[in-house]
């Protein structure tokens, strides 16, 4: 396999990354503030945990992920620490794919 | 180990990241990638679901013209995350280079989390230094070792990042104007989720703050106008 592709790839993910840095540093203080840009990440993540729970490739797939969700919904309302949470998905998931 | 809460999640983040990393070690190889060209594509594009998009659509003999746009659609929202942590990377010219490479999904909701600019920039390095070790070394161990490390999804660990980002959104869902940019997020990227190709229904949900943006500043506008002193 040619070093082209790979090479191609590192350069423009890092470009992405580092075109948002350069705009965020340009925008003077006022501007920030009034689009108030950390809020644009709140509706990304909210996407980003739906996409990762019930998708798969293109396809909507409802599996063991949504019952382990509503469990850490559960208890991220319930205030419990970030490593039960995580530990209590897992093993929700696990647990569901096992008995199914 | 230290017992700091950021430290502790940072390190649980870490090891979840460490097996997926296996798997994509697993999978490049598979798709014909070297193991050198495995290990350089952690270390320099460093952003997993484009990463795991690209050699799977090379795999399937799509092609560099095929592989290429869907890896950067799915990059894109890192631009969105660079643009959310202004003054929250910070430092040299250098520094904030290095830091630019570790802009990713983890990073920035585990910094947005934090109460204060310090706790967030320290979230930010943290979790930047265990998932990039994490996901080099799981990297280099999947595709040394390849298969028989079994699937990540028997673990139930697919299921372990919606609840981390769940747990990290959380806090960040302060008052009514957040709450109805998430749920206007999800909205998009369910809608979009059949028909949008992978990465714009994520990308597009930032859409979701634009009402709540565009209120929050007519707002302001009028205060401004009735009270110069009075601020938001």
């Amino acid at each position: 396999m040619s070093w082209w592709p790979v090479l191609a790839l590192c350069a423009s993910a890092y470009a992405l990354k580092a075109v948002g840095l350069v705009i965020g540093e340009r925008l003077d203080r006022e501007t920030s503030e009034r689009w108030s840009l950390e809020l644009v990440v709140v509706p990304v993540l909210a996407a980003l945990i739906v996409i990762q729970t019930v998708s798969s490739g293109q396809r909507f797939v409802l599996d063991a992920r949504a019952p382990a969700l509503l469990v850490a919904a559960v208890l991220v309302w319930r205030k419990a620490p970030f490593v039960v949470v995580a530990l209590a998905a897992a093993v929700t998931a696990a647990l569901l794919r096992l008995v199914a | 180990m230290s017992n700091h809460p950021i430290t502790r999640n940072a390190l649980s983040i870490g090891v979840a990241t460490a097996v997926y990393a296996v798997s994509f070690g697993v999978l490049s190889v598979a798709a014909g990638f070297s193991v050198a060209q495995t290990c350089v594509m952690s270390l320099l594009c460093f952003t997993g679901a484009s990463q795991l998009t690209f050699v799977s659509v090379i795999g399937a003999g799509g092609g560099m013209a095929g592989a290429l746009p869907p890896a950067l659609l799915l990059a894109g929202r890192n631009a969105l995350y660079a643009l959310s942590l202004k003054g929250i990377v910070s430092g040299t010219v250098p520094k904030r280079a290095l830091r630019a490479q570790v802009v990713v999904d983890e990073t920035t909701a585990m910094a947005h989390a934090q109460p204060t600019l310090a706790a967030k920039r320290l979230a930010f390095d943290l979790t930047a230094v265990c998932l990039f070790t994490a996901w080099n070394i799981g990297t280099l161990v999947g595709a040394v070792a390849g298969r028989g490390l079994g699937n990540p999804r028997d673990y139930g660990l697919d299921a372990v990042f919606p609840a981390v980002f769940l747990a990290l959104l959380a806090p960040q869902l302060r008052g009514p104007e957040a709450m109805r940019a998430a749920l206007a997020g999800a909205l998009i990227a369910l809608a979009l989720l059949p028909i949008g190709p992978a990465g714009v229904p994520i990308i597009a949900a930032s859409l979701g703050a634009v009402p709540v943006l565009l209120a929050s500043t007519r707002r302001r506008r009028v205060g401004l106008g009735q009270a110069p002193e009075a601020g938001r």
